[in-house]
Order: C-alpha cells, then sequence, then structure tokens
C-alpha cells in the first residue's frame, strides 16, 4: 500500500511535471522536499523532548496510570491484545487525551511514547501490529473535540462566524473516527483468519 | 489572546507545580523523559525524506490543477460545492498544502460561504494521515504498516463525504 501510494505521488508527480515543461521546478521541488523533512525534523525534535520530560514528571507522579485506569474499559475493548496496566496504555490514553483537547504537539510526542510501548508486545517488529494500526486509525481520524486550528484560521480569514463549523465538524469526525475503528477491526478479525 | 492560548501554558504549570506537590524530583525526572528526543527524530527522518519529496514532487507538478479541473464539475453534479473537492484528495496527503488550498477558497468565495464552511468542517474532521502514519510508524522503525494506511485512507473518506453532507444539512 506504501509502496503504490510513493509510486504515484512521486513518479506520477514527476511524470506530469516533465509533460508540462517543468523540469526546473520539479528539480527544485525534489530538492526541498528533502530539506523540509530536516526542517520538520528539527521542529519535532524539540518539541519532543519537551513533551517527554513533561510525561515523565506526569507519570512519576501517579497521573498517567490513573487516567489509563479510568479509560481501562473502553481502551480494553480497542486494544485487546495490550494486557491491562502495561505502561502502553497509559501512553495511549495521554495521547487520546491530548487529542481530543487539541493539543496537537503535544500529542505526537505522547502518541510516539505510545509506539515504543507497543514495540516492546509486538511480536513480528518489522511491521505493525493490530494495535498499532487501531491506534494510528485513531490518530489519523482525528479525535479532536474542537478544531481550534481551523476555528483561529477562519477567524483570521475575517469570518464572522468562525466557530459554526464546530458542531458539524464534531459530528464528521465522529463518522470518521467509528468507520476507522470498525475497519480496522475488521482488518483486524481477517488477518488472523489468514495468519491461523 | 484567546482562552485556548492559555491551555498550554497552564498545563505545563500544571504539571511541573502537581509533580512538585507529590515530590517528584521534577528537573531530573524531566531531563530523563527528554533525554530520547533527539534519537526518536532520528529514526523519524528517512520516514519524513520518503513522504515529503513525494508529497513535493506531486505538488509542484500542477497535478492538483488537473484534479481540481475534474472533480469540479462532478460535485457541482452531485449537489456539493465542486471547488472544494480536492480537498478531499490533499487533506490525507499534505497538511499544508491542504491549509493552502483552504485559504484559497476563503479568498475566492470567503471564510462564510458554502465553500469555505465545507473546506473548514473536511480540514477539522480528518488528519494528514500520510505524515501521521510516517512519523509514528518511523518511530519505532516499521516499514510494514500492515492495513494501517489502508484503514486509515477508508476512515478518512467517511470522514470527509461525511462533512460534506452534514456541511449541506448546515449550511446549505
Amino acid at each position: 500500500m506504501m509502496d503504490i501510494i510513493w509510486v504515484i505521488l512521486l513518479l506520477g508527480g514527476i511524470a506530469i511535471g516533465v509533460i508540462s515543461g517543468k523540469g526546473t521546478e520539479m528539480t527544485q521541488a525534489l530538492m526541498d522536499g528533502a530539506s523540509r523533512a530536516v526542517e520538520l525534523c528539527v521542529r519535532l525534535a524539540g518539541v519532543c523532548a519537551l513533551w517527554m520530560g513533561l510525561m515523565e514528571i506526569m507519570r512519576r507522579a501517579g497521573w498517567v496510570d490513573a487516567l489509563a485506569r479510568r479509560l481501562g474499559g473502553v481502551l480494553h475493548r480497542l486494544f485487546p491484545d495490550i494486557p491491562a496496566g502495561h505502561p502502553a496504555m497509559g501512553a495511549i490514553s495521554m495521547n487520546l487525551a491530548a487529542n481530543m483537547l487539541g493539543m496537537g504537539n503535544a500529542a505526537t510526542p505522547l502518541g510516539i511514547k505510545a509506539m515504543e510501548q507497543m514495540q516492546r508486545l509486538n511480536t513480528s517488529p518489522d511491521t505493525a501490529s493490530a494495535a498499532m494500526c487501531m491506534f494510528l486509525v485513531m490518530n489519523t481520524s482525528s479525535v479532536q473535540l474542537i478544531p481550534t486550528g481551523i476555528i483561529n484560521f477562519r477567524h483570521a480569514a475575517g469570518s464572522a462566524q468562525a466557530g459554526a463549523i464546530v458542531l458539524p465538524a464534531l459530528i464528521a469526525t465522529t463518522c470518521s473516527t467509528l468507520v476507522g475503528i470498525l475497519v480496522a477491526s475488521l482488518f483486524r478479525r481477517l488477518s488472523r483468519r489468514r495468519g491461523a | 489572546m484567546s482562552w485556548s492560548d492559555l491551555v498550554i501554558p497552564l498545563f505545563v504549570c500544571a504539571i511541573v507545580a502537581g509533580g512538585m506537590a507529590k515530590r517528584v524530583p521534577v528537573y531530573a525526572v524531566f531531563i530523563e523523559g527528554a533525554k530520547d528526543g533527539l534519537k526518536i527524530v532520528g529514526r523519524i527522518f528517512p520516514y519524513l525524506v520518503a513522504m515529503l519529496v513525494a508529497v513535493e514532487s506531486f505538488q509542484a507538478s500542477g497535478a492538483l490543477a488537473w484534479i481540481e479541473k475534474a472533480l469540479t464539475p462532478v460535485g457541482a453534479w452531485l449537489g456539493f460545492p465542486g471547488e472544494v473537492l480536492p480537498l478531499g484528495f490533499l487533506r490525507p496527503v499534505s497538511g499544508t498544502a491542504a491549509m493552502g488550498y483552504m485559504q484559497m477558497i476563503f479568498e475566492r468565495f470567503g471564510p462564510d460561504s458554502i465553500q469555505g464552511l465545507t473546506a473548514s468542517v473536511m480540514m477539522g474532521s480528518t488528519e494528514t494521515t500520510l505524515y501521521t502514519v510516517s512519523v509514528y510508524l518511523g518511530a519505532v522503525s516499521i516499514r510494514k504498516p500492515s492495513y494501517a494506511v489502508k484503514a486509515g485512507l477508508i476512515a478518512d473518506m467517511a470522514g470527509l463525504t461525511a462533512a460534506l453532507f452534514v456541511s449541506r444539512l448546515f449550511f446549505g
């Protein structure tokens, strides 16, 4: 799947660009893409270190486990492969809480922490586990309650009703998250059957 | 300054102050947690290079203009503002490109037009799936995403379709 997407974007882009006579722009775009990865990594490194440091304080204070216990019932259904009380549950709860509250730059480092914990339980370390797939789908489908970034952006563009999108966006994102969870558990069952 | 600007600073205060109240050696523990930040980003780096080079080349090629031209009449025929449909394609692929496209829609039709409102709801209903998957799988050096990408893209389609219908219901 990743191969197909990558090839379509990369080769499709180059082919269309060359046909349209944009050789120079295409060369520039390829180099820019590589440089942007460096910029993003530099920005991410600091934010990552900051939130992982803060998360460690929260963990030592006992709040991460407390949150995981509170969300335990729901999380156990979504992630049946992760034993109750495993540190992965704590990291997953923190990531989902940060996502819901719209703290995007905190959610990513916490999510990475969750991925590391889930990798410890992964029986084939080169392939995403069922728990990881469920976690990724919940993250990519956005579980944010209020899209603050978009509202600010609308406000800046001179909208008279910047917040009018809150309820419709919540309905739409609920649809995407529910479908994501259903599809991920369906795929999980299919891959189990194939593996058995 | 709005209320949402205060969330992060207050949250950081609460963590550090609360940690001290619980007698956590906050400074040492912070360092302990933060020390892996750079190492993780180093693991993510090759995944991001692969993804961003592909996305940039696709954007620079002008392929989006083709997609927009092809999708606009389809959308109009289905009874949706056709101009927003390319956003459904952009949103999972590139966050910055999607933001740029929404900005363009705001300038052309205004943020409170049906196009502007629909675009906003679409933006608020999903994430940049390819970026998220690259970062998270890169952090643990996994090359085979299994069904994560497929399931993520199906969820995106559901969210974006829902965004179109809900926007028509609320603002149409």
